[in-house]
């Protein structure tokens, strides 16, 4: 390449840092806001600083329980984490075979990543409605009313907005498998096997180590996407909110501070996870590139 | 790891392996999806939804639709809208997305600093849409940041009102959440193209803006092409972000969805959805013509 830096290079670098303003700008604000002192308002300017809303945030904010709904965010944040994981690799292996019917599961997979959200959301929230339905009638005609009396909805968190999270996050974890095995040198698998390892050790002992950095990306998509998470669980939820749903409701009704305090929080728990998710892949590309032998050189 | 057992000395079939990933987008995306089709023909009232087939919703939807033209109906001016917020965002991250993309895949030399650059990028999009949405309220609102400095500056004599809660907020908001759609794909494409095409252009003379728009531009396309699906079908379907930067004040579908369902209509709501859906399956079949996305990876 040509030496030297182009005056292009100024102009697109001054837009580059202009975008970067613009993505953490308001974000850094609501963050410095969130210190806000007692008498202070919704806005600047800083009226001293304090951890005031800090504390109001913790004794909960008026009629919303949202230490339950943080609970219940993060306890369903790491169930679609695991299964994200787990699901999408194991498609991800069997697209690296033919199977029947992978080129129509690509398109449904793409098309649940370009459906409406509020499409999708209402499709499983009329689902889970009909079920509950045809579960009342039925118990009703078989005269089981123990069944008839109790039941009330399937609808919950672990199912219907699960369900939805799944739609959302495993298209990610799908691409990005592609994205590995594209690049994925299959020479290493074959010298494993005709070394004489079953198809499972060399899948623990040479796959998964070599890919095992963007497998924790995968992870890190379904956590924080489920995290923040609104538009697809809003009409399959049932009666507990997740974080997201409560915050949306708390944006009019909550006029202080303390708002901004739960985002830093919130925003606190995505940064945690990211830094740790990047810290860990960094962990591993550089302790395969120290013991790794050759493995993980076919990784660009 | 433990020790293989009998079962692991075969290959698990691919079938099987694919199967509970096939399974949930079956029970929760298809099922769910023909379950809406089906409801969007069936009759309610205001206590419940009945199963007896009427196109009830549809008309209601369109009422009035053909016989107020050249006036257009509530229907229409919703899609409008919405189509309207879709062209100015789509154009607004296209161009940003595009230059982004451009200097991080040309302008930026080693690989460590494009990851790096391309990481802060992609860090907002793993933190809460919502609060990044709300984060512009205390720099544009009445008293906000932007208003005091200006009329601190005397360049203003009274608060913009237009900043906060308005079409313009709306668009700013979008843009700033989703051009990520659109620096991904493009940048995928752009890191594709062989540099040895750029020195041949170079060498046979192009100037810098020649080889923008002869190599990199239609090399850049497939990129170009899913950026833009993303960002229109996201922009269509769209709901939290008009409804939290429009002061709930502003029209768009997913609202009307979202507002019926929460009034338990469900039959016009999925009606509602059908149409969307069709909107946005024949846009996205317009630009899926241009590009194979499955060997974009």
């Amino acid at each position: 390449m040509r030496s030297g830096r182009s005056p292009a290079f100024y102009w697109l670098a001054a837009l580059f840092a202009a975008f970067v303003l613009f993505l953490y700008g308001p974000m850094i604000t609501i963050v410095i806001l969130s210190f806000q002192g007692p008498e202070g308002g919704l806005t600047f300017p800083m009226n001293g600083v304090s951890l005031h809303w800090f504390s109001k945030l913790w004794e909960g904010l008026g009629v919303v329980d949202i230490w339950a709904a943080f609970g219940r965010s993060l306890r369903l944040g790491a169930v679609v984490m695991v299964l994200t994981v787990v699901l999408s690799l194991a498609a991800g292996l069997a697209y690296r075979k033919r199977f029947p019917g992978s080129d129509l599961l690509f398109y449904v997979v793409v098309a649940s990543l370009i459906v409406p959200s509020i499409v999708v959301s209402l499709g499983i929230g009329l689902e889970f409605r009909l079920f509950d339905d045809t579960v009342k009638s039925l118990a009703d005609s078989l005269g089981w009313s123990w069944l008839a009396d109790t039941y009330t909805t399937a609808m919950g968190l672990y199912t219907s907005a699960l369900a939805a999270h799944l739609t959302w996050t495993l298209p990610f974890g799908l691409l990005i498998m592609f994205a590995i095995f594209n690049r994925f040198d299959r020479r290493y698998e074959e010298a494993a096997r005709d070394l004489g390892a079953t198809p499972w050790k060399s899948f623990a002992h040479v796959v998964l180590p070599i890919i095992g950095p963007s497998v924790i990306g995968i992870g890190l998509f379904g956590f924080t996407l489920s995290w923040d998470e609104a538009a697809r669980s809003s009409q399959a939820i049932g009666d507990l909110n997740t974080l997201p749903l409560e915050l949306q409701g708390l944006t009019t009704t909550v006029t202080n501070p303390a708002i901004y305090a739960l985002g830093t929080v919130t925003t606190g728990v995505s940064f945690v996870v990211i830094f740790a998710s990047l810290g860990l892949i960094q962990f591993l590309r550089r302790r395969q590139a120290r013991h790794g032998s050759d493995a993980g050189q076919g990784l660009t | 790891m433990t020790e293989p057992s009998r079962l692991s000395q075969q290959e698990i079939p691919a079938p099987l392996q694919v199967a509970p990933f096939a399974l949930i987008f079956l029970l929760f995306f298809l099922i769910p999806l023909g379950l809406t089709l089906m409801v969007s023909f069936w009759d309610y009232n205001e206590y419940q939804i009945l199963p007896a087939f009427t196109v009830r919703s549809y008309v209601e939807i369109f009422s009035g639709c053909l016989a107020k033209l050249p006036d257009l109906c509530v229907t229409f001016k919703t899609y409008l809208s919405t189509l309207k917020f879709c062209v100015i965002v789509w154009l607004t991250t296209l161009i940003i997305g595009f230059f982004v993309a451009y200097f991080l895949a040309f302008h930026v030399r080693s690989l460590t600093m494009q990851i790096t650059l391309f990481l802060v990028c992609t860090i907002p999009f793993w933190t809460s849409n919502i609060i990044r949405t709300i984060s512009w309220i205390p720099l544009l609102g009445r008293n906000g940041l932007l208003n005091a400095a200006l009329l601190k500056l005397g360049i203003i004599h009274a608060p913009i009102e237009w900043l906060i809660f308005s079409n313009f907020s709306v668009i700013l908001s979008l843009v700033q959440l989703y051009t990520l759609f659109m620096i991904v794909p493009v940048f995928n494409s752009m890191m594709r193209i062989d540099r040895s095409l750029l020195e041949a252009a170079y060498d046979a003379g192009a100037s810098g803006w020649q080889t923008l728009w002869n190599v990199i531009i239609p090399l850049s396309k497939p990129g170009l092409v899913i950026g833009s699906i993303f960002v229109v079908t996201i922009v269509m379907g769209d709901f939290v972000t008009v409804g939290v930067m429009g002061g709930q004040q502003i029209a768009s579908i997913g609202k009307v969805i979202n507002t019926q369902m929460n009034a338990l209509q469900f039959p016009p709501a999925a009606a509602n959805s059908v149409v969307l859906l069709i909107a946005v399956l024949l846009i996205i079949s317009a630009m899926t013509r241009l590009v194979d996305i499955r060997k974009e990876l």
